[in-house]
Parts: structure tokens; C-alpha cells; sequence
């Protein structure tokens, strides 16, 4: 019923978009089959708009309208500034993976430091090694939408990183997406395999350099997490405040395994992180917290899938919104919980702050409980800064700005108090504290 | 020297009229008690005094130190030396007791042109006041007053007190709450910051906190007005006649 949608106005370009590109995306012929079936795929839905109930609070054809021509590579002067905020941006004693543009950049990355734990290679090798007859299978993903189909077609690179069985990472692993175009697209997508046993830190960074503006980012990232494991997975999406960044993720846990994950967006005029969590093993247990904190006219949208597949599984949503001026945040989250899946434990709760009139702060709960025996849960909570905690500030000397900045900061505090690494947790708290200093 | 002024002040709240014209003067070094039955505006005065918002000042002036109170905001009182001790202190979780002092205080030494405190003197000021005052260091690691007893909360306006150096300290019904030994630590905390410099206002119900903090005037307060106006005794009298007399005043 879209067809008719998609097919006008921008179609045409669309259409352009794939085929300007085609002769740059990586991969051998049976990969580019893949690529194109995607692509038709997305030509046939168009960007996803608010008739479709998934993104009903995220329009992106009235939000973002049309997808940017595929970044250029980046030549020696915009490596340089990736260089700078790299250093910028780096995390202490993490190891880091950089992509630029969306490109993988061996020279700005620890690669030599991380083959003594881990396997790393970039998805451009995997899609273009001619022998690996299932290299499509990088592109493939359970679920599906426009959004996904399109990051399948015009992936350019990512990293595929491999931690073998009963590993302990010596030191975080911080993958940082670099921008240094402007009015261009980057199409990445990363694996990430976690091994059994394994204890690890996963960080990812979006972020500018120098003046890049006006960019768009399509990230896909798959995570297969095996048994006994004891993971952290961070996302932090500070891009440029014209930008655009649509990530999906796709995270498959197994038994008795512990994930932590943690998503703050401080950046990005428009974003939508889409996670997709399956609980595959039974007695795993997953806290997934997040922060939107937004201002001027940002738009930031973070939707959870919980899909409780096994018994026995606990898992904790703890979501916390920031929202100034005429910023709009949206949190939808849905717990799935399986027929077989008894004895389930699954809570989510959000809670907004709204520094404005303007502000607007959407909330989607969705329960689908197959199974009879389980416990489950969602609150929500929206409202603005106490005036008499804000008074009692001020009448101790503190101006209104600053009596405001450290109750947002306790605000979210809770939600970044959760992240057990010391130099991490301060990274966190180091960007939250700039996003303050941006309020007008 | 006059350090607090007010002058025929008339405050609304809500086209209600609470105070209908209030004068009354503090000069530094003084202890002034204010009392008066429940609604007879003690609190109200302590408010616009600091600043509250939700109050409407229709005439009169509040001058302190010469200058207008009434055009500043409430963090620019708080650094030029008034500190209003809460009736009841909010609770702020998430924000340590430790990085709220701190931020406070150098947010004041800011506003007066000052240079921050070096953390070892703030560290060492906050660990002396705190002992004499019997306030537990992890006390201070936890969020502002979060789980504190009425006690450990007055106890930590004390503390602040003490740290910040006011000229003018108003404590709102600081007895409200507290049993006798609670209340002792705090008054002797409070009298301890007695100095011929710096001005108390010490606002109550009951005559009680006053055999503590022993002031050097005691004004009477019934429906927005002072009545009456005396030396400590005045309070000795109220606690043998009541309030009563002021009501039809």
C-alpha cells in the first residue's frame, strides 16, 4: 500500500543513490545479489513515515525527507581531522576501532594492541573475499524494515570482532565513528561475536570532526553474546547537531549470561536507536538503560525489543529523558515474552524531564505475554524540575542555570551511575556535563 | 550599623494579603526572636526575605546592607551573606552533600569576585564543623538530607551555615521537629556562630528554643504585623499569657 508512496517524488533519487554507489560497496557477486535484493526491498517501502506503527512518533520522511549520496573516502586532510578527534573522543586505556566516513582506518586504530585478545577484521575484507560463499550473511538480519534493507545495500564497512571463549578482556574495546564529511551518508555495520565465558566492554562512539555538518549515519550492529559471559555494551551518539544517525541493533544473549546496555544520545537533529534483544538462553539476566538528553528542536527516539524467548530470564529497561526547548523524545519499548518462557521477569521504566513547554516526551509500552506464568511490568513518569529543590539551591548561592544543571545531572546520574568502569563512567559523565554547557 | 531593614512591607500570595505592612530593623551582631501564633506570617517574612517565589511584595522595601533585597535573585542574596536556615530542609537525591557544599560555596565566592576554595581547606573546614557538630563524615557522602532524621537535617543547615559565613542567619522554626538533645546540638551550633558581625533572626512558635539561642530582642508577631516589640523577657511573658491577647489586636 506504500508502493504508490515510495515510487514518486523521491524514488527517482533513490534509485540514483544505489546505483551512483554500486561500484564502491565491497563484496563479490553473490554479496551484490544481496545488496540489490535490500535494496529493492527499501525501494519498495521508502523511508519509514508515521502511517507505519513502528515509527509512528519518527517520521522520517517528514523529519530527514531524503538519504545523502555515500561519503566519499576519506582523503589525507579529513584522516587528519579524524586523527583529532579521535584523541578527542578516545576513552582511557580503551582499545580502539575507528571507522571514518564509513570506512575502516587500520592507522587510527589499535589493531596490533587487540590481536593479542581478540580477532578483528573489517566487513569490507569478509563481503569481498571471493571463497566465503555465505560473506552475504553479513547483511542478513532477523529483522527487517526499510531502514535495515537500506543499511544492507549501501554498507560500505564495519568491524568484525571476535572474542574467544572464556576470554577477559584486559581493557575496554571502543569502536569510534568518525564524520568529517558534510551533506553525506555513511552506511556501517559491525559483528560482534562474543565468545563463552567472556567478560568485556564494548563501547561505541559516534562522533564529528571539526566542522562536519549536516551528515547522516545508517549503523547496523549484530551481537552474539554465548553462555557464562559478563558483557558491557555502551552506546554513546553525540554527532553533530545537524546530523542524522539511525542505528539498529540486533543482540542475541545466551545462558546464564549478564549484559549491561547502556545508550546515551547527546547529538544527532534526528535519531532512532532501534535494539532488538533476544534472550536465547535461560537464567540471563539484562539491564538496558538509557538517556536521551536533547534541546533546541532535536528529535531522539530510542526503541527497545525484548524478546523473552526461553524461561527464566530477567531483564530490567531503565530509561531516563532530558528534554529542553522544543526537543522531542521517544522511548517505545516492548517486552515479548515467548509461550514457553515461564517464569519471566521483565520490568521497564521511564521517566522524562521537561525543561520547557515546548518539550515533548512520547512513551510506547508494549507487553505481549504469551506465557502464564511471569511477572511483568512498565511505569512512566513525566514532569518538570522540582521548584522547591530548585529554590533551595539558589538560596544557597547556586544561579538558576547551574541549580538546574546539578538536579539533571542527578537526574541521569542514577542511569550513569550503573556503568561499572571508572575512566568510562567519567567519559560519560565528561559528555553529559558538555551537553549542559550547550544549553542556551 | 543596620545590616537588615524591612519597611512597612505588605506581601500577597494568591490576592491574599499576609503581611500588612511590616517594619523591622536588625543591626549587626544582634539576635532578634520573631513569634507569633501559627498564620501570623513568621514564614512568610523568612521567605521574601530569601527570595521564594510566590510571593508578591505590594509595598514597603527590604534594604540589607544599605541595599534593595528585593531586586536580587535569590542565589545573588545568598552571596552577599543572607542564609535562611529551612523549616523543613528538601531532600535532593542524587546530588552527594559533599559536591552540593562545594558547588555552593564556590558558587558564592564566585558571585563576591573570590577565588574557589583549594579542596584541602574546603576538606578540612567541612571536617571540623562537621565533628563539632556531630555530623558523621559518610553522612556527607550520601545525597542532600536523603534518609537524614529532623535531627541530622537541621544539623546540616547548621553545617552550611558555618561554611558559607553569613551576615544575616534566619532560622525558620528550627525547633519544629527536634527533642530536646536534638535541639541542643543545634543551638550550640548556632551559638557558637554568634559574633558581633553577623545577625540572627531566629523565628519560633515556642519560648523553648529561645533558653537556648538567648536573644537580645523578641518582637511578637499576630496578622501580618509586629505588635510588640522587647528584650528577651517579652518571650518569658508570651509563654505565661499566650498569644491570645495579640489576636484581636
Amino acid at each position: 500500500m506504500n508502493v504508490a508512496v515510495a515510487k514518486t517524488g523521491n524514488g527517482r533519487a533513490v534509485s540514483d543513490l544505489f546505483a551512483s554507489a554500486e561500484g564502491r560497496l565491497p563484496g563479490s557477486s553473490a554479496v551484490g545479489a544481496v545488496r540489490r535484493e535490500a535494496f529493492e526491498t527499501y525501494e519498495r517501502l521508502g523511508l519509514p513515515h508515521r502511517r507505519i506503527e513502528e515509527w509512528k512518533y519518527t517520521d522520517l520522511r517528514a523529519l530527514v525527507g531524503e538519504v545523502l549520496p555515500l561519503a566519499a573516502a576519506p582523503d589525507a586532510a579529513a584522516l587528519k581531522r579524524a586523527a583529532e578527534a579521535v584523541k578527542a573522543h578516545a576513552i582511557a586505556g580503551a582499545r580502539k576501532l575507528v571507522l571514518v566516513d564509513g570506512v575502516f582506518v587500520a592507522d587510527l586504530s589499535d589493531v596490533k594492541t587487540l590481536a593479542s585478545e581478540v580477532s578483528v577484521k573489517t566487513v569490507r575484507e569478509v563481503l569481498a573475499n571471493e571463497a566465503n560463499h555465505a560473506a552475504g550473511d553479513l547483511l542478513q538480519t532477523a529483522a527487517i524494515d526499510a531502514v535495515i534493507s537500506l543499511n544492507a545495500a549501501m554498507a560500505t564497512d564495519g568491524v568484525v570482532v571476535s572474542v574467544a571463549d572464556g576470554t577477559h578482556l584486559s581493557a575496554p574495546i571502543q569502536v569510534i565513528h568518525v564524520a568529517t564529511a558534510a551533506g553525506a551518508s555513511a552506511f556501517t555495520r559491525s559483528h560482534l561475536r562474543i565468545g563463552k565465558g567472556v567478560r568485556a566492554t564494548i563501547v561505541e562512539s559516534f562522533v564529528a570532526a571539526g566542522k562536519a555538518s549536516g551528515y547522516q549515519v545508517n549503523d547496523a550492529v549484530v551481537l552474539w553474546i554465548g553462555d557464562d559471559a559478563d558483557v558491557a555494551h555502551i552506546r554513546l551518539m553525540d554527532d553533530a547537531p545537524d546530523a542524522v544517525n539511525v542505528t539498529s541493533q540486533f543482540v542475541t544473549v545466551g545462558a546464564n549470561t549478564k549484559l549491561n546496555f547502556f545508550n546515551m544520545t547527546t547529538g544527532a537533529a534526528v535519531s532512532r536507536l532501534q535494539g532488538f534483544i533476544t534472550l536465547a538462553g535461560e537464567g540471563s539476566e539484562l539491564s538496558a538503560n538509557g538517556v536521551n538528553l536533547l534541546q533546541k528542536t532535536e528529535h531522539g527516539d530510542t526503541t527497545l525489543v525484548v524478546d523473552h524467548a526461553v524461561p527464566n530470564c530477567v531483564s530490567r529497561e531503565t530509561f531516563r529523558a532530558v528534554i529542553d526547548d522544543r526537543a522531542h523524545s521517544v522511548f517505545q519499548g516492548r517486552i515479548i515474552v515467548r509461550p514457553d518462557a515461564q517464569k519471566t521477569d521483565g520490568k521497564m521504566m521511564t521517566r522524562a524531564l521537561l525543561l520547557s513547554d515546548e518539550a515533548e516526551a512520547d512513551n510506547k509500552p508494549e507487553l505481549e505475554i504469551f506465557a502464564d506464568d511471569v511477572s511483568c511490568g512498565h511505569g512512566a513518569t513525566a514532569g518538570a524540575l522540582d521548584d522547591s529543590l530548585l529554590f533551595y539551591l539558589k538560596a544557597r548561592g547556586l544561579p538558576e542555570k547551574q541549580a538546574q544543571a546539578l538536579l539533571i545531572q542527578a537526574f541521569v546520574g542514577e542511569a550513569i551511575e550503573q556503568i561499572a568502569d571508572d575512566n568510562l563512567r567519567e567519559h560519560v559523565i565528561g559528555i553529559a556535563e558538555r551537553w549542559l554547557e550547550r544549553r542556551s | 550599623m543596620a545590616l537588615l531593614e524591612v519597611k512597612d512591607l505588605k506581601v500577597r500570595v494568591e490576592e491574599r494579603e499576609i503581611l500588612h505592612g511590616l517594619t523591622l530593623t536588625v543591626n549587626e551582631g544582634e539576635v532578634h526572636a520573631i513569634m507569633g501564633p501559627n498564620g501570623s506570617g513568621k514564614s512568610t517574612l523568612s521567605h521574601v526575605i530569601a527570595g521564594k517565589p510566590g510571593y508578591e511584595v505590594t509595598d514597603g522595601q527590604i534594604l540589607f546592607k544599605g541595599e534593595d533585597l528585593l531586586e536580587m535573585d535569590p542565589d545573588e542574596r545568598a552571596a552577599k551573606g543572607v542564609f535562611l536556615a529551612f523549616q523543613y530542609p528538601v531532600e535532593i537525591p542524587g546530588v552527594a552533600t559533599m559536591t552540593f557544599l562545594r558547588t555552593a560555596l564556590n558558587a558564592q565566592r564566585k558571585a563576591r569576585g573570590e577565588g574557589e576554595y583549594s579542596t584541602p581547606d574546603f576538606l578540612k573546614k567541612v571536617r571540623e564543623v562537621s565533628k563539632s557538630l556531630n555530623i558523621p563524615q559518610d553522612m556527607l557522602k550520601r545525597g542532600v538530607n536523603v534518609g537524614f532524621s529532623g535531627g541530622e537535617k537541621k544539623r546540616n543547615e547548621v553545617l552550611q551555615m558555618a561554611l558559607f559565613e553569613p551576615s544575616l542567619c534566619i532560622l525558620d522554626e528550627m525547633d519544629s521537629g527536634l527533642d530536646i538533645d536534638a535541639l541542643r546540638i543545634a543551638a550550640d551550633g548556632v551559638n557558637a556562630l554568634r559574633s558581633p558581625k553577623r545577625a540572627m533572626v531566629v523565628i519560633t512558635h515556642y519560648q523553648r528554643l529561645l533558653n537556648y539561642i538567648v536573644p537580645d530582642f523578641v518582637h511578637v508577631m499576630s496578622r501580618g504585623r509586629v505588635v510588640k516589640s522587647g528584650a528577651k523577657d517579652l518571650a518569658l511573658e508570651l509563654e505565661a499569657s499566650g498569644y491570645a491577647q495579640f489576636e484581636d489586636a
